[in-house]
């Protein structure tokens, strides 16, 4: 695939990948009903790093995250975990290892959450499925994951309706980490919170990211979250990658016109700024893809793009502006 | 500005739950004028919405307006007993917009029934020309095809189309003040941004005031002539939206505006507040903020503050603008927004 080789030469040298996805398809529903919620998407994530995925609802990029995990299966493609294959079917051993490392944090702290347990339960549940450990030992477990993520150890014998929404979010957080994983899939982690408490999710959350090497990938809608805690940012529209760069050069210099419409959307707390804004709107119809098919392309060092010939000629001549 | 449309003075709201009293306005007033456009930023539990509810009746049956007036073209609303009162400022003087459009419509009836039922009721127009009027309305909230749209029913619509909808029902009652509480969280950005200036162009065309609740300052910035920060049950700070964006007073404002990550610094850890906002069941003593403010002053814990002035459209309840207080300045992150703005992009 000359893709793949591509994206290869994409990667900075210093960099380890830890996740690639390669030309991955999810459908749901088949025959008449058939829907491509993914369509032929590749990116890798290296270690270490918070990869942002931004989209709209129902562009495809929860799936996306729930294909990795192994929630949702894929339709065609491959999910590479350091160097394993982990989609489709794999040994039970490897699924284990998969669901050790890899962990999720949802997005409403209020659902999450099962309401009929104790902290204690939920955050220790994971432990539960793995090789079999002494009640000491995971009393021990919860309550280090309770205190790296700035609860108090008698918090565990409390119910979720005790606490509020922050401190809710960081038993989600505790429940991931307990596992001990090298990613975590965070999807709209800090949507449900109020601005205050957002601030306190991220911060646990960039710290937990230098202690400990972790690699997030993070899905929300909210670009300006993302500006501040990804490093790298690709944009997903109706299930294709539309554009992958790193988060300042897909500020500083969007290509695809999709990008470019969600850029000008952003609500900005200045008033002299967005007073006057301009909006882009954003018409799927501009793209003839008739005769010239598109392709997903690196168009400048680290900066994918997805377009045809005509469309790329026109974004180099961007680039170059 | 001229005359205030509504006069809030002193109101206090209080609920009763499992035998306990909460305190969720205190001591509140606020003027609105006509045409302005008046956003209530505030976390929840800060009782934005209780008080945007209680000038429409629309209080829970445990809460009830303890003591103050809200004055609507020189009526005390308070004073409304009967729900037949109530009628006649709901949906006819002021309309609301709500967050989620999904349960505010009625799943069952197409949406030309609905607009046509607010149309009958509060325009008194009939048949034909009622339903002229809908589809007037429908093209003016943005709706192509409006014969043929007005046929379908809610499920049939995508949740940018079903705001507008419930905006054309706002709207075909035509109020003097419409309350958009979030009407764009449960929406896309790019179709957040289509829905804000809807309303901006409806505002103008039929002359309404307008009062925005939200907690995304980005939209703040965009739709506000003025800003109205609540903080616990009370204002804390109001003023000219740019006056509180650039010129901010009150240190739960500066702590607002200090944890937006679009003012954080790459690589640092973003500003955050600490601990919880005050239990509204206790009796509040001094400056609500004052617990959670590292820089509070000794009698931010003992004496509640009164409204200073800062210029005549701007005030805030804080002791830092008493002249015997000490100078304490605003954090770096809200002095940066002052003097570079956000960054934007290319």
């Amino acid at each position: 695939m000359p893709e793949n080789k591509e994206l290869l030469l994409a990667m900075p040298e210093n960099k380890e990948v830890l996740l690639s996805v390669r030309n991955m398809s999810i459908c749901f529903g088949k025959g008449k009903n058939l829907f491509k919620a993914v369509k032929n998407v590749s990116f890798d994530i290296f270690k270490g790093e918070t990869f942002g995925l931004v989209g709209e609802s129902g562009s495809g990029k929860t799936t996306i995250g729930r294909a990795i995990i192994r929630i949702n299966p894929t339709t065609s493609g491959d999910v590479i975990f350091k160097g394993q294959k982990i989609n489709g079917k794999i040994s039970r051993e490897l699924d284990r290892k998969v669901t050790r490392e890899i962990q999720m944090i949802f997005q409403d702290p209020m659902a999450s959450l099962n309401e009929r347990a104790k902290v204690d339960y939920i955050v220790s549940e994971g432990l539960l499925n793995g090789e079999k450990i002494s009640e000491k030992v995971r009393r021990d477990r919860v309550e280090k994951a309770l205190s790296e993520v700035g609860l108090l150890p008698e918090f565990a014998s409390r119910f979720p309706h005790e606490f509020s929404g922050g401190q809710r979010q960081r038993i989600g957080v505790a429940r991931a980490l307990i596992m001990q994983p090298d990613f975590i899939i965070a999807d709209e982690p800090i949507s449900a919170l109020d601005v205050s408490i957002r601030a306190q999710v991220l911060n646990l959350l960039s710290v937990l990211q230098k202690e400990r090497g972790l690699t997030y990938l993070f899905i929300s809608h909210d670009l300006s979250v993302m500006r501040f805690i990804c490093d790298r940012i690709a944009v997903i529209h109706k299930g294709v990658l539309v554009e992958l760069a790193e988060t300042e050069k897909l500020f500083a210099h969007p290509l695809h016109p999709y990008t470019r419409a969600l850029l000008s959307a952003i609500p900005l707390p200045d008033p002299a700024r967005e007073k006057n804004k301009v909006l882009e709107v954003y018409d799927p119809t501009q793209h003839d893809y008739s005769f010239d098919q598109p392709k997903w392309v690196e168009i400048e060092k680290g900066h994918m793009v997805w377009g045809n010939e005509k469309e790329l000629a026109k974004y180099r001549e961007m680039l170059k502006a | 500005m001229e005359k205030p449309i509504l006069s809030v003075r002193n109101l206090n709201i209080k609920f009763n739950l499992r035998g306990r009293t909460l305190h969720a306005l205190r001591d509140v007033s606020l003027d609105l004028y006509k045409g302005e456009s008046l956003a209530i930023v505030g976390e929840s539990g800060s009782g934005k919405s209780v008080f945007v509810k209680s000038f429409m009746g629309l209080l829970d049956a445990n809460g009830w307006v303890d003591s103050g007036e809200i004055l609507y073209n020189g009526e005390d609303l308070t004073g409304y007993k009967k729900e037949k009162q109530w009628l006649g400022v709901r949906g006819k003087q002021i309309a609301m917009v709500l967050q989620d459009p999904m349960t505010s419509l009625n799943p069952l009836k197409t949406i030309g029934a609905q607009i046509m039922e607010a149309i009958e009721l509060h325009q008194g127009l009939h048949g034909e020309e009622a339903r002229e009027e809908m589809l007037s309305v429908l093209t003016d909230v943005g709706i192509t095809e409006p014969e043929r749209r007005a046929k379908q029913y809610p499920h049939e619509f995508s949740g940018g189309m079903r705001q507008r909808v419930v905006i054309a029902i706002a709207v075909a009652c035509r109020p003097q003040i419409l309350i958009c509480d979030e009407p764009t969280t449960a929406l896309d950005v790019t179709i957040q941004a289509q829905i804000l200036s809807l309303i901006r162009q409806l505002k103008q065309k039929y002359n309404l005031t307008t009062i925005y609740i939200t907690h995304d300052l980005g939209v703040v910035a965009n739709v506000a002539d003025r800003i109205a920060v609540m903080y616990a049950g009370d204002i804390v700070e109001i003023g000219l939206c740019e006056e509180v964006f650039y010129d901010s007073r009150h240190p739960y404002t500066w702590a607002l505006l200090s944890s937006l990550p679009q003012l954080g610094v790459k690589g640092e850890p973003l500003y955050s507040i600490h601990g919880t906002p005050p239990n509204l069941f206790n009796e509040v003593k001094g400056d609500a903020f004052a617990p959670r403010n590292p820089q509070a002053l000794k009698i931010d814990f003992v004496k509640r503050p009164p409204y200073f002035e800062v210029s005549p459209t701007h005030k805030a309840r804080t002791w830092l603008l008493d002249p015997r207080a000490p100078k304490i300045e605003p954090p770096e992150a809200v002095r940066k927004l002052a003097t570079e703005g956000v960054k934007g992009y290319a």
